[in-house]
């Protein structure tokens, strides 16, 4: 679950004050808005990459307004992948767990169940440069997912795509949300995108945030 | 002043350009006035000595000491200057703090400031009683110690303007997305920054090393010139020119120009590969 009670987010002079909504466990929820309405302030907020300024934020029950991003337990996938440009594929799959002292044993296992999910057994070794736009979401969807968490934030991750791959990553993201059962919260300005994905939606307008649908 | 009689509709069919011949040929002219001059300057150090003269200058033991005493102390200040340049170049590109402009003009003095008055306070500093309490317990003032101090000041703030670029052409994104997968702000720099900045590493190390190499005033007024005891290349340039020895300078001289090529060719080759590959995605 994603909960923001009366949250107050924001950077420099640009605030956003008042935000309330919350995502059920195990939902797929889409915050909507116009370009630079502070989507991805919230998304940020909601990860502990920004402070949060006033009010609550609780994931899966937990208090987690002032818990560093490194312990909220949030997969995130930023719109332009920031894949790791010394790292093969598999390195990318492998940090979260690294980080955490898994064993090796451990991690091959992750890495490659993983890497089926995802269909990117076949680029596991090489590196990011090069690989297409489709390709990189992918894996910047597995790095995200390395460690399981319970919740998953994406800014705009279909932003960048062409048609095709757009309607590929999107029935990936339908069908891997659902399989890891992950509470999931996507930024975007398509409202295709989100009646596509969505279990709920919320758009930011007037300042604050309303649900849309259902 | 003419008034134009055009009409919009004469601008709508017709326009001329005019041709970009003059423009790129005055370009190219006043560019080469000083490339020639860098070349010929080069071209009358090479005309000037014979092969002779120049393993004459090889041979003489004064001048052996001082090419092994630039070579160890500028590798020394290469090391110190990436290692202080690092964590500054970090703390500048991403943490915004009060009296950050400040602190960046500050880190730009030893570039602007005269290498001489560079010289005149080191050595006044280590006439303060702080300075005379170091150099109880290492002497730096007219030692080996000093040069390396002469060299670093200037060399390090080279170091830093370098390592600043490499970590603003890195995206901070990387390391969001390091923190979120469960690091550290220590991990996420030493996993995920600190591997893309190597090519930004080694042009800063580089670029701190060809600057300590071609230091002369403050070493010569923190550390003198005695022969066989602080004596860097640049010092020999100095004491055999005044003593009419001119062969022997030019060939002092073109060794430094050898490294100085070098280097910068170096320099060029990371320094044009650190941003291409920061911002290939």
């Amino acid at each position: 679950m994603i909960a923001l009670e009366n949250v107050t987010a924001g950077a420099g002079t640009f605030r956003l004050p008042g935000i309330s909504f919350e995502i059920p466990t195990g939902q797929y929820g889409v915050l909507m808005g116009r370009t630079a309405c502070g989507k991805t302030t919230i998304l940020e907020t909601i990860c502990g990459l920004k402070a949060c300024r006033a009010g609550r934020i609780l994931l899966d029950g937990r208090e987690a307004t002032h818990l560093k991003a490194a312990e909220r337990g949030i997969g995130y996938v930023p719109q332009d992948g920031a894949l790791f440009l010394t790292m093969t594929v598999r390195r990318h799959l492998a940090f979260a767990l690294e980080v955490r002292k898994l064993p090796q044993k451990a991690i091959d296992a992750r890495v490659a169940e993983l890497a089926r999910l995802l269909g990117i057994e076949a680029i596991l070794d090489r590196k990011p440069v090069g690989l297409s736009g489709g390709e990189q979401q992918r894996v910047a969807l597995g790095r995200a997912l390395s460690a399981q968490p319970r919740i998953l934030c994406l800014d705009e991750p279909l932003g960048c795509l062409d048609e095709e791959t757009h309607h590929e990553t999107c029935e990936l993201l339908q069908r891997v949300c659902r399989e890891v059962a992950v509470t999931t919260l996507h930024v975007t300005h398509s409202m295709n995108e989100a009646k596509k994905l969505a279990d709920c939606i919320f758009r930011i307008e007037r300042g604050g945030v309303t649900r849309v649908l259902p | 002043m003419s008034v134009s009689r055009r009409t919009l509709d004469d601008v709508a069919t017709v326009h001329r350009v005019r041709s970009d011949a003059p423009f790129i040929i005055g370009l190219c002219v006043l560019s080469s006035v000083y490339v020639l001059l860098i070349a010929g300057m080069l071209l009358a150090d090479l005309s000037f000595t014979t092969p002779g003269n120049f393993l004459a200058a090889l041979r003489s033991e004064e001048i052996r000491y001082a090419i092994r005493l630039s070579l160890i102390s500028c590798s020394i200040t290469a090391v110190l200057s990436v290692w202080i340049a690092v964590p500054i170049g970090y703390l500048m590109s991403r943490y915004p703090f009060r009296g950050k402009s400040v602190l960046d003009a500050t880190l730009d003095i030893p570039i602007v400031l005269p290498p001489l008055v560079i010289g005149l306070s080191l050595l006044i500093l280590f006439r303060t009683p702080v300075g005379r309490l170091i150099e109880r317990f290492l002497p730096v003032t007219y030692a080996v110690p000093g040069i390396i101090l002469a060299q670093w000041m200037v060399g390090c703030a080279f170091a830093v303007r370098t390592m600043r670029t490499t970590f603003d052409q890195i995206s901070p994104r990387q390391e969001q997305v390091a923190l979120t997968l469960g690091c550290s702000q220590s991990q996420a720099f030493w996993q995920i920054v600190l591997p893309q900045a190597r090519r930004g590493i080694l042009a800063a190390g580089t670029l701190a090393w060809a600057r300590a190499l071609g230091e002369f005033g403050p070493i010569l007024i923190f550390c003198g010139a005695t022969r066989m005891r602080t004596e860097v290349m640049p010092t020999s340039v100095f004491l055999e020119l005044s003593v009419g020895n001119i062969e022997a300078a030019v060939a002092v001289s073109l060794l430094m120009v050898v490294a100085a090529v070098l280097v910068l060719l170096l320099v060029r080759v990371f320094g044009r590969t650190a941003p291409l590959e920061a911002n290939q995605i």
